[in-house]
């Protein structure tokens, strides 16, 4: 068979927009590959995602439908994608590269003896076969990846292709998959949820963050408030982290979070090798500083030379303008 | 307990990347290497480990050419007690290959608990652990920012979205793979460097743990990212600069 099998992550009842990226993605390759795209989903009360799947696309969907997983847990999941995987028998198999994705798929790569690309940012068909590009050195250079099997696995960057529309009239028929779970070590005792609603960083379409020259947590929130009118996440880089002005999770760069989004406005951040490695994947970056040598200007689409104490409320405003008429 | 850190040593952070003419890699001349940083947080976590659990010793594993003895020791410097090299005989391994061997030391010396980075901050293809894990028929946690110890079960928060953390409880043995803020790690100190030179590194070679693992992956054709177009510095005082930024990301990146 050549079909593209997808995992549709779900939260709170509703299929993540990851899925229906996979699902995108997923069509366009199977169709090269003369095949069709499906999708599986893990936990309880999956009926109600089988239509939202099939709108955007896919053609099956393999439900393991199990009191035990309604939690992640990293062994119990693996078993059930692996049971997913021998009763589809796709050729291709996307998750996304979420903490949940990157954490699952190796571990169903070594129990099923297949290839694996990590973090994939580009996909396409080459001789019949996933050519996978994954960046390297934290960004700084890229791979193709190859595979020796005839499953191939990939985990996708979130934001790396589009989303798609959904098409009414289209539906998913809904294929029960049944799984022996045996005994789950390490379960999950307790699901802390972030202080904010925000998107994660690394899924977030746009962000602004914030550097050294913030100078106290405190003034953090001039980024907020513009966070908070065009609907972005804030990061931070590792000077502000380090310096105490901003949680390890915001960090931004080569051993914080490499990022992906359309929109990135780095605020008095001068761009250290390290930052722009984990950030120079956006589409679009702005820079605000008030050195004219700083290194961030070398990657900025649009800088800005000036103190971001001035800058940054007057830019909240002039957007707010736009988008609150 | 029975502890390993498994460490990889790759570019230093700071390294500007430059690929070999024929796309098979990076150039690694004047290179200076050191530990990866998630696993400096895996090396940190294991001696603090020992420290509470008494008639613990620490192993310092790594697979790589001869010049990662020099990240070996520095982990014993810091206060790993042995250490085993696998040499890589010139060889690239795959993740699974990597998996594959470092999981035949794991069960051959008895581990109860293994600590490692993430992902290598070379490859990044953070996979390893969750190999590993796999063939051992292990529990794993991996992006873990702390770790509370109640006797043999771990108590581990795992980083994952906006800010959001899983907790798990852990039964030993365990692979844990270590997260930024995890713990900050010491200086070696220079008694440590002293004592680091008289502690035994054992030697293994990679081609007998393979345990006939092939290649499941090949990666090729390195490249350097496409360069962006420079961008514009809009000139200006900041009441017409601004309304020009705005402007241009609506109309011409169309972003907003």
């Amino acid at each position: 068979m050549s079909n593209v099998l997808i995992l549709a992550e779900h939260e709170n009842g509703r299929v993540k927009k990851s899925a229906h990226e996979l699902l995108n993605i997923g069509q366009k390759l199977a169709s090269q590959i003369g095949g069709q795209v499906e999708a599986m989903v893990i936990g309880q009360g999956l009926n109600d995602l089988i239509q939202d799947l099939g709108s955007f696309g896919a053609k099956k969907v393999y439900a393991v439908e199990n009191a035990q997983l309604t939690k992640y847990n990293t062994v119990g999941f693996a078993k059930a994608l692996a049971a997913s995987v021998e009763q589809a028998k796709p050729s291709i198999v996307l998750v996304s590269a979420s903490p949940l994705g990157k954490d699952l798929l190796p571990r169903v790569a070594a129990k099923l003896g297949s290839g694996l690309a990590n973090d994939v940012t580009d996909l396409k068909i080459n001789n019949g076969k996933l050519l996978a590009t994954r960046p390297v050195y934290s960004g700084k250079a890229l791979v193709d990846v190859t595979f020796n099997t005839d499953l191939q696995l990939a985990s996708v960057r979130p934001n790396s292709f589009g989303a798609g529309e959904p098409q009414s009239g289209q539906t998913a028929q809904m294929v029960p998959v049944a799984v022996d779970l045996g005994t789950l070590p390490a379960m999950m005792k307790e699901l802390v949820q972030g202080k904010s609603d925000r998107p994660d960083l690394t899924e977030a379409e746009m962000i602004v963050s914030g550097g050294r020259s913030l100078k106290s947590a405190d003034n953090f929130k001039i980024l907020f408030e513009l966070a908070d009118v065009i609907g972005a996440s804030v990061g931070a880089s590792r000077a502000a982290v380090d310096s105490g002005y901003a949680p390890h999770d915001m960090q931004v760069g080569q051993t914080g979070k490499v990022v992906n989004p359309k929109l990135y406005i780095a605020c008095g951040i001068s761009g250290a090798i390290q930052h722009l490695a984990g950030m120079r994947n956006s589409k679009v970056i702005v820079a605000i500083n008030k050195d004219p040598e700083a290194p961030i200007f070398t990657k900025a689409d649009y800088g800005i030379v000036a103190d971001l104490f001035q800058a940054v409320p007057l830019l909240t405003t002039e957007f707010k303008k736009l988008l609150q008429g | 307990m029975k502890i390993a850190v498994l460490i990889k040593q790759v570019p230093d952070t700071e390294t500007k990347i430059r690929i070999k003419a024929d796309g098979s890699g990076i150039e690694t001349d004047g290179i200076k290497y050191i530990i990866s940083p998630y696993d400096e947080f895996a090396v940190e976590e294991a001696i603090r480990t020992k420290e509470k659990n008494a008639g613990s010793e620490v192993t310092v594993i790594s697979l790589g050419p001869d010049r990662c003895v020099e990240s070996i020791r520095t982990a014993l410097a810091m206060g790993c007690d042995k250490a085993v090299h696998v040499q890589d005989g010139g060889q690239d391994f795959d993740s699974f290959q990597t998996a594959t061997l470092l999981s035949q030391i794991i069960k051959n010396q008895g581990f109860e608990v293994v600590f490692t980075g993430k992902q290598a901050l070379d490859k990044d293809s953070g996979q390893v652990t969750q190999m590993i894990a796999e063939l051992l028929n292990w529990p794993q946690v991996t992006v873990v920012e702390k770790i509370e110890w109640q006797g043999n079960v771990a108590k581990v928060t795992r980083r994952v979205a906006g800010g959001a953390k899983e907790v798990y409880e852990v039964q030993l043995p365990a692979l844990l793979a270590a997260e930024t803020g995890l713990n900050t790690p010491r200086y070696a100190s220079l008694p440590g460097i002293m004592k680091a030179k008289s502690k035994p590194v054992e030697k293994l070679n990679a081609a007998d743990l393979l345990a006939g693992a092939t290649a499941k992956v090949t990666l090729s054709n390195y490249r350097l990212p496409p360069e962006k177009a420079p961008g514009r510095i809009l000139q200006g005082e900041l009441d017409k600069t601004i309304p020009e930024l705005v402007k241009l990301l609506r109309e011409e990146a169309k972003i907003i």
